[in-house]
């Protein structure tokens, strides 16, 4: 018997392509999350230092309006830029959701009692929090982008749209609880990411956790700041001037 | 030291088990934690009842062959320490004491705490071996190894395959011990030949095995009597990585002139 024919509880192997038994082994599965979750912590820091133009001194409201009115401005590249995220979430939540039941499988039987002994929140929360965050962002796009069971939405006005937002407590709260869960999550997935992909050398210096820990406390305290301060009402009402082609009626 | 044991119990593969309290009287805090389960089946055995079945071989740490989950973690309380060489001076008297077979489904139940780990022995199979040349025997220093990479092989070649990471990772992944095996020959100028498609092959066949994926927990370095980093892991995933860009896939034929 040669070894590339192991049996093995009852699997069959069948001939595959590269790409195929990459998709189908833990460790493709892994370093293509690995991949989209770093894409993704590139999209989630962008992002945040957009939402920080709501702290531009002066004339914050049109700082926003003017951000938003650039990305508009992008033109078919924001709808591939958008395409490019659909499918880093659909491919890490897809390879998510099948490593979830592969590793519920591996363990039919539980134990009485196990122990952790060095996992840490943010490991332990990726699953629920991951799922978390995949309906916030549903929220999120309905809420912000869309304007739906927004209680005054302004197409291209941002800021007013955030400060009459976060006039409701429980989005407040929402937003909360949620940019919590994305820092562990990213704490846990830029720390691990690098591993998997195996670019961590051995070293006696956790420097890749320090810097996992800064990043998740960046991204998690700048996310922060917005729902929070508008919470606290510091935000005040300001008019925008719009330009004449991307008027709220222009947009419908 | 007097102990209440909480021990699983099961007749065979695939029967229904469930734990039974045992106490154990009279133990010295020098025995180790197999020479107690000794004490207790001897006690079994007098009053006619099935001693409590447990792997073991060398007791000095170095076989692989023993491993109990003792209170919730793998081999017990002490770091970097097999099941046999945990002492009793690690518990307290009066303590109720748990001990669980390791719980995966490539490591079935064979009886109470005896696991089968013959799907470690078919990872190793799959890869875990380097091709040698018949003839003559090489020369002792012949082939130079720089020491950092011997000194990285011999850190994995530690690894004496008692199944601990499994047990104690919470996904049941196999990947510290597939990472550590693929590091260990993966190191050394003679595992170079079948390098990177032992990382294919030793992944693929651990997948095979119904083993979880890793979700870096880190529980595994922990549990392993051997104490092997996970970044062996890092380098599992790297060659696997290489190997899938430029290994060919299964339905490729492959060449040669034979």
């Amino acid at each position: 018997m040669t070894a590339s024919s192991l049996p093995a509880a009852g699997a069959s192997r069948a001939p595959v392509g590269r790409l195929r038994r990459f998709w189908d082994s833990s460790v493709g599965k892994k370093v293509v999350m690995a991949v989209t979750g770093l894409g993704g912590i590139g999209f989630v820091v962008a992002h945040m230092a957009g939402n920080l133009q709501m702290f531009v001194p002066g004339t914050p409201a049109q700082a926003m309006h003017e951000y938003a009115l650039g990305l508009r401005k992008l033109g078919p590249l924001l709808w591939v830029a958008r395409a490019g995220l659909v499918v880093m979430v659909v491919l890490h939540a897809t390879a998510a959701l099948q490593l979830i039941a592969r590793n519920r499988a591996a363990r039919p039987v539980p134990y009485s009692r196990r122990v952790g002994q060095v996992s840490t929140l943010g490991a332990k929360t990726m699953r629920a929090g991951g799922i978390l965050l995949a309906l916030f962002v549903v929220f999120h796009i309905l809420d912000m982008t869309l304007g739906v069971g927004h209680p005054q939405f302004v197409h291209l006005d941002p800021y007013n749209n955030l400060r009459l937002g976060f006039q409701r407590w429980w989005a407040v709260l929402f937003y909360v609880v949620a940019v919590i869960f994305l820092g562990l999550h990213l704490f846990h997935g830029a720390w691990a990411s690098w591993r998997t992909l195996g670019l961590r050398r051995a070293s006696d210096r956790p420097l890749h956790r320090n810097i996992a820990i800064a990043l998740a406390l960046f991204v998690t305290l700048g996310f922060l700041a917005v729902p929070v301060a508008a919470a606290l009402g510091i935000f005040e009402p300001q008019t925008v001037v719009m330009d004449a082609a991307h008027t709220p009626e222009a947009a419908q | 030291m007097n102990l209440t044991l909480k021990v699983w119990r099961q007749a065979g593969p695939g029967a229904p088990g469930a734990f039974a309290e045992y106490q154990a009287r009279d133990i010295s805090p020098d025995m180790s934690f197999l020479e107690m389960l000794d004490v207790v089946n001897e006690d079994l055995t007098a009053k006619g009842e099935m001693p409590i079945a447990f792997d073991h071989d060398c007791r000095e740490g170095i076989c692989g062959m023993c491993g109990l989950m003792i209170n919730g973690s793998a081999h017990g309380p002490m770091k970097a320490t097999t099941t046999c060489q945990l002492h009793m001076r690690s518990f307290r008297s009066g303590e109720t004491i748990t001990i669980e077979p390791w719980r995966a489904s490539a490591f079935p139940v064979l009886r109470d705490l005896c696991v089968d780990r013959s799907s470690f022995d078919r990872i190793i199979q799959a890869g875990g071996y380097v091709s040698v040349q018949t003839g003559n025997a090489v020369d002792g220093n012949a082939l130079p190894v720089p020491k950092p990479d011997a000194d990285a092989a011999m850190d994995a070649a530690a690894c004496i395959g008692c199944g601990a990471c499994v047990a104690a990772c919470p996904n049941g992944s196999a990947s510290l011990f597939t990472a550590a095996k693929v590091s260990h020959l993966g190191h050394l100028p003679q595992g170079q030949p079948e390098r990177y498609r032992r990382a294919l092959k030793m992944v693929a066949q651990m997948d095979l095995e119904t083993f979880g994926g890793c979700t870096l927990f880190g529980e595994c370095q922990e549990a392993c009597p051997k104490d092997i980093s996970i970044d062996t892991i890092a380098r599992m995933n790297r060659d696997y990585m290489q190997a899938s860009a430029f290994e060919p896939g299964e339905n490729r034929k492959s060449g040669g002139a034979g």
